[in-house]
């Protein structure tokens, strides 16, 4: 069941590589943050009530609430237009981030660790390498945001696999999650659409040395 | 002692925030001065104890805390000066989350030096960005903007690294039957630690840390924010916070000093120290804005701190003193930069010149600053570059050291010109009338910094040596 969660989790990637909507991008991240809650609640089995609580509370409340309803409300309030403007062919788009889940396979391939599931290891790596792809492909600066969140999905997925011997790595983990989205979302986004309406990053490319 | 200043310095910064009453300020203000003091003297009679069982007061730790006690002085000095006097469209709110967050900025950075354990470093790493960009958004225009936005997305993709650096290192842990994440826990374990996994961790760890210590290939978030936070926070942030990406990554390498793998870590750091003085010497020679110079400045003496530190031998003593000194020297440059604005009104090299006619005291604190940042005698840096280089000598990197020289020609060549423009080449266009009076005073803790800086290089105190030889202990 994991497995499948975790697949599904994967292929989410594929379909944000190729999504043309803002809309489709939050759905997406509301899907992984319902496939995280439900990976949390088969993997971490030793944790005891609370802290499992905290977590599952965190992945549901947070990542599959909270940061898609405020984004589609800053999306709103900005009037930023619904496409995702990605520099490169969708099609491409796919084909890089096939690339990237067949090199992190390939990648796991050389790693011996009984420690580690193997599962977890690709999933993770090609979830945080699509969203630098994201970030780096998009033109709006809310795909960045967008982007840096599936980075987040990434690593939570990490933390998970050597969450049941050290629960204090995935609260660590939530707080970074908690910390890094507020701070960018909350504070700065809301800041930007005060100051620029449809916030595009190339009215953010003024400071440079010439 | 510590969680009571962690405790109390909160309070101090949440005051200040919501308070809205001048006197009350500066009262808070100083309080966190006498408390920030108190707690490194505390601290100097407390050594290698375990505190809270999350901090441990070691030789590296203090050195930096001390240092940080010094610049802070200043640069509160100097924000007061910034925000009462020079910059009259300051309200009491946007005072207080000035100083609020450079309280918090300070306490954050003391309270990391100190911390025994890779994940309480990592929070407080957090902490900082935080503090940082309020102050970096302090004039709330576009182009302030822009920074905070890209220091906050650089430094939230950089502490993640560090989170997944910290995964590694607990997978590679695992494989040691090892429980405990503390540092000296790592250290006395090193040996046991899975190769593979460590390795990796390393890789994550540096990468997260270049964000603050502003090396290659994270440096450029720092760069925009020094240029655009007002100039008493930019010289904390080219310090006490480079600082803390120091103490972090040498903590980190610490860990892989001593195994097989050091050499392997060398390698990365040698790689990215090269190319962080390349980089420096790139834009310097053809940089125009005066702020974003010193930031490239740092760029540079940050490259030639973990090229001493990966070479190791003498160069491992050298990195620490150098990071020392120019702790001191950093921001007398950006504490004097304030006075260049107020008389020229630009941050630009054209529209500056012939500064001596205009600012004394100010020129004299320019021309010694910049003998003092780029190395040259009698300057405190040289002697520490000067054992970089022989460390590099003697490790027989000597196509490297011809590079790193030739580089830092370049350097010199841009900061130099730069500078002259702006002492002796008259101006373009200034309005003679509009010119305000400086008070010489305002230059004298910039005196003091630089006096500081050559008095310790040139005659160090014995207890100074003595804890650098025992932080270097950690790695040799």
């Amino acid at each position: 069941m994991i497995d499948i969660l975790l697949i599904t989790l994967t292929m989410s990637l594929l379909y944000m590589s190729i999504a043309n909507r803002l809309a489709t991008y939050l759905r997406i991240l509301v899907m992984q943050g319902l496939i995280l809650f439900g990976t949390t609640f088969l993997t971490l089995t030793d944790l005891n009530t609370l802290n499992l609580l905290l977590i599952m509370l965190e992945t549901l409340g947070f990542k599959a609430i909270a940061v898609p309803w405020f984004m589609n409300y800053i999306i709103k309030k900005n009037h930023i237009t619904r496409e995702t403007e990605p520099y490169l062919p969708n099609f491409i788009s796919l084909l890089i981030v096939t690339v990237i889940l067949v090199s992190a396979i390939i990648l796991s391939s050389f790693i011996e660790e009984e420690f580690l599931d193997k599962t977890f290891f690709v999933v993770a790596f090609s979830t945080i390498f699509s969203g630098l792809y994201l970030i780096v492909s998009r033109k709006k600066i809310i795909t960045h945001v967008i982007g840096y969140i599936v980075i987040e999905n990434g690593v939570f997925v990490l933390s998970l696999a050597v969450g049941n011997e050290m629960p204090m790595l995935v609260n660590l983990g939530i707080m970074l999650d908690i910390f890094a989205t507020v701070l960018i979302l909350g504070i700065f986004f809301n800041k930007i659409g005060d100051v620029i309406k449809d916030p595009d990053v190339n009215l953010l490319s003024n400071l440079k040395d010439n | 002692m510590i969680v009571l200043f962690l405790i109390a310095s909160i309070l101090i910064s949440c005051g200040l925030f919501i308070n809205r009453n001048e006197f009350v300020r500066y009262l808070l203000v100083g309080l966190f001065l006498v408390l920030l003091w108190g707690f490194a003297v505390y601290e100097c009679f407390h050594l290698n104890q375990t505190e809270f069982g999350f901090f441990k007061t070691d030789s590296l730790g203090l050195l930096l805390l001390l240092a940080l006690c010094v610049v802070a002085l200043p640069a509160l000095f100097h924000s007061f000066r910034y925000l009462e006097v020079h910059n009259t469209d300051e309200t009491p709110h946007s005072k207080g989350l000035f100083f609020g967050a450079m309280v918090l900025l300070i306490t954050a950075c003391s309270v990391a030096y100190l911390s025994n354990h890779i994940a309480v470093t990592w929070i407080f790493v957090e902490i900082t960005t935080l503090s940082a960009s309020t102050l970096i958004y302090h004039h709330r225009n576009i182009r302030a903007l822009e920074g905070v936005w890209k220091y906050v997305f650089i430094c939230a993709i950089s502490i993640t690294f560090i989170y997944v650096g910290i995964l590694f290192l607990s997978l590679s842990m695992k494989r040691a039957g090892i429980e405990d994440m503390s540092f000296t826990s790592l250290y006395s374990n090193r040996m046991k630690l899975d190769p593979y996994w460590l390795k990796f961790s390393f890789l994550f760890i540096f990468t997260g840390f270049t964000a603050k210590l502003g090396l290659v290939p994270m440096y450029t978030a720092g760069i925009d924010a020094k240029d655009k936070a007002p100039a008493p926070a930019g010289a904390l942030l080219s310090s006490i916070l480079m600082n803390l990406g120091f103490v972090g990554l040498y903590r980190v390498y610490a860990i892989l000093a001593q195994t097989p793998y050091q050499s392997w870590a060398n390698n990365i750091m040698i790689i990215s120290g090269l190319l962080s003085i390349f980089v420096a010497a790139v834009y310097m020679t053809r940089i125009t804005n005066i702020k974003r110079m010193f930031a490239y400045s740092s760029i540079e003496h940050m490259g030639l701190v973990v090229l001493g530190l990966s070479v190791g031998g003498i160069g491992t003593y050298a990195a620490i003193l150098h990071i020392l000194l120019h702790t001191f020297v950093k921001p007398a440059l950006f504490f004097q930069y304030n006075q260049i604005y107020w008389v020229y009104q630009s941050k630009s090299i054209h529209d500056v010149g012939s500064y001596f006619k205009y600012n004394k005291t100010g020129a004299i604190v320019i021309l010694l600053a910049f003998i003092s940042a780029t190395a040259m005698p009698p300057s405190g840096l040289f002697v520490s570059e000067f054992m970089i280089f022989q460390s590099l000598f003697e490790a027989h990197h000597l196509p490297m050291l011809l590079v790193v020289l030739l580089l830092l020609t370049f350097v010199m060549w841009g900061f130099g010109s730069n500078i002259f423009k702006l002492l002796f080449t008259p101006p373009t266009t200034i309005d003679e009338t509009k010119i305000p009076r400086i008070s010489p005073w305002e230059s004298l803790s910039q005196y003091l910094l630089l006096g500081l800086s050559v008095y310790m290089a040139y005659n160090p105190p014995t207890a100074l040596v003595q804890l650098i030889n025992d932080a270097v202990g950690l790695i040799q």
